[in-house]
């Protein structure tokens, strides 16, 4: 079986959200890079999994953009994965993105794809499905669970309230999403060989434009917290009901 | 023309669909159109009264083959739809099917996606949406260059003001492929207010010390009629489900009232909860830095402080 994790780079989860050049771009100074922690811990890992559960499966990593994004890759492959595919292009609108992965999926014939729910940048969620429909596939958005028994595929995935189990033929895209696998951490057998495992570089496909980033804006700051004091908590429920208005 | 697709559940429109109804309202009285209302499968809603959220025409396909979800099924039929009603954006609620089915829908009407809007179009140049980036750390303004535009409405981001008006109903008989999906089972907790949806979300962190004391967030949510949530650390030693987790890499949600007990306020927290109209935080740390997030707050042991409140709300809505 052949299994194509999709792998973005992301800043990390505290790195301070400022933006540069008139609030066009964000800011980078000083920024801590990770793997996108959904396609770290989810799709990454239970691609793993699956490969520990049987070995003559192999795993692609396939990432869009810069060489700048070597580094984040070389620490996908320290955790698993046999090779791992960039594309060099700096794209932030999804349907470039899903073309560029779409076509590197259509070249290597995968049985399964992986991606993260969402890039906690971006937050949009949208490649996966975007990949599917390129593709031809069926797509199963937000898994929390997935078992595979020869061709066949189950799948548990959130749905508002509650989960729904699916049952599904391989291929397939599947986004994933916190259950699906526990996180790992790079063990030094991993990092020293990941070293060696081929990192291709591809140039993209032609693409059109689909939308574009005109403007970033920061939510307004607070106006600060309204204290009450711990002796008259009767007063905060006063202050929600008649100042704030919520109950 | 203006389409919005309306997500249901057990044969109920979703309270985030109705939500993208009167949004897509808003753009057709902008753009001096109309707005027309897609629904797939059965359904229990009395779809006339659509009108009062300003639609003014409901395709309903009543086929009992589209009440199974499956992202290539329904964008066929949503293809279908643009096909035949002329639509030129189409509008849905960021859910979970919508989160399958639009960036399908993307690729086959070659129409720019927005996922996560926050607000109506700017059309003074171009046509420019604003929506969440960052988990709710900013916002972005996206420049939608295609002819066909897909916006996928954030929860709980637009405000439904209802008017008076009927929607007239028009069958609609699409012809979509064998699912390749098979619905196994679906478990669903009923009676519940859903996390996602609603308006008020009382939560706890590790300050409540263990599941034991639990009630003090529960007793407060069915007062209010409010949802129940948690940090990460709770669920992740199970004292909570793990779909109560909000934050960066749980659930993000924008109640109006966003009641914190016991967590500190860490920045992963904060990215799934900021954008809430109000919070509140109940933490005997006064560095925590939720603080510094919150519009209201008690600087004391939620032990003490929390069965006031429960006794005051109580007494406020007169169930003492
Ligand atoms: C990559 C990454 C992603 C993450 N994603 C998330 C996420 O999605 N969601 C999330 O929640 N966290 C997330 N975290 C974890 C996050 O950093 C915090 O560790 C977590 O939110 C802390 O949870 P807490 O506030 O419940 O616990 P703590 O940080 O332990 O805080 C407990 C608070 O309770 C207060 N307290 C204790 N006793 C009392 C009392 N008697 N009365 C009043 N107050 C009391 C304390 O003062 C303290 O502020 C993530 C971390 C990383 C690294």
């Amino acid at each position: 079986m052949k299994i194509l994790v999709c792998i973005s780079k992301t800043p990390d989860t505290t790195a301070k959200i400022a933006f540069d050049d008139n609030n066009t771009k964000f800011a980078t100074a000083g920024v801590q890079w990770i793997i996108n922690p959904y396609d770290e811990w989810y799709a990454l890992v239970r691609a793993i999994e699956l490969k520990e559960a049987d070995p003559s499966t192999v795993i692609h990593l396939v990432n869009v953009g810069g060489s700048e994004n070597d580094a984040i890759i070389r620490k996908a492959l320290a955790l698993g994965g046999d090779e791992a595919i960039r594309i060099n292009k700096d794209a932030t609108d999804p349907f470039d993105i899903a073309t560029q992965i779409a076509t590197v999926a259509k070249a290597g014939g995968y049985d399964l794809i992986f991606t993260g729910k969402e890039t906690i940048d971006y937050n949009n969620g949208s490649i996966g499905g975007m990949v599917a429909e390129l593709l031809d596939m069926p797509y199963i958005a937000h898994a929390i669970k997935f078992t595979l028994q020869g061709t066949t595929v189950t799948v548990e995935r959130e749905i508002e309230g509650g989960e729904e189990t699916d049952e599904c033929q391989l291929p397939l895209v599947v986004s994933c999403q916190q259950g699906m696998a526990e996180a790992r951490i790079p063990n030094m057998k991993g990092i020293m060989g990941a070293r060696t495992k081929p990192l291709k570089v591809q140039e993209p496909a032609p693409v059109d434009t689909y939308t574009s980033i005109s403007a970033f804006e920061l939510p307004p700051a607070k106006a600060g917290v309204k204290l009450v004091s711990a002796d008259t908590p009767e007063e905060l429920v006063r202050l929600l009901h008649e100042e704030a208005r919520v109950f | 023309m203006i389409l919005v697709f309306l997500d249901q559940a057990d044969g109920e429109i979703k309270k985030s669909s109705l939500e993208a109804a009167a949004y897509a309202a808003g753009v057709a009285k902008m753009m001096n159109t109309t707005a027309e209302a897609l629904i797939l499968g059965p359904t229990k809603f009395n779809l006339s009264t659509l009108g009062n959220y300003g639609i003014t025409k409901v395709h309903a396909a009543s086929s009992e083959v589209l009440t199974a979800f499956d992202s290539q099924v329904y964008t066929t039929a949503i293809q279908q739809a643009v096909e035949k009603s002329g639509a030129e954006i189409i509008i849905l609620s960021n859910n979970s099917s919508a989160k399958a089915i639009a960036p399908r829908l993307s690729i086959r009407l070659k129409a720019g996606l927005v996922m996560g809007a926050v607000a109506l179009p700017d059309t003074s140049n171009g046509f420019i949406i604003k929506k969440n980036v960052f988990s709710g750390k900013a916002f972005a303004h996206v420049k939608v260059e295609t002819t066909k535009k897909i916006i996928v409405l954030e929860q709980n981001a637009f405000h439904v003001t209802k008017t008076e008006g009927t929607a007239s109903i028009e069958p609609f008989e699409p012809t979509v492929p064998a699912s390749k999906i098979k619905v196994l089972s679906s478990n669903k907790t009923t009676g519940e207010v859903l996390l996602s949806e609603a308006s008020i979300v009382i939560s706890g962190g590790r300050g409540l010390k263990g599941p034991e004391n639990w009630h003090l967030v529960t007793d407060l949510a069915s007062l209010l009629g409010a949802a129940t949530a948690c940090s990460r650390p709770v669920a992740d030693v199970g004292w909570r489900p793990h779909k109560e987790h909000v934050g960066q890499t749980g659930l993000a949600i924008a109640p109006n009232l966003y009641f914190a007990i016991g967590i500190s306020g860490a920045i992963q927290h904060l990215a799934g909860v900021n954008r809430s109209k109000v919070i509140v935080v109940i933490n005997k740390d006064p560095e925590a830095p939720f603080f510094k997030a919150a519009d209201y707050g008690i600087v004391g042991d939620l032990f003490e402080v929390m069965p006031k409140i429960i006794a005051a709300v109580k007494k406020l809505k007169d169930v003492a």
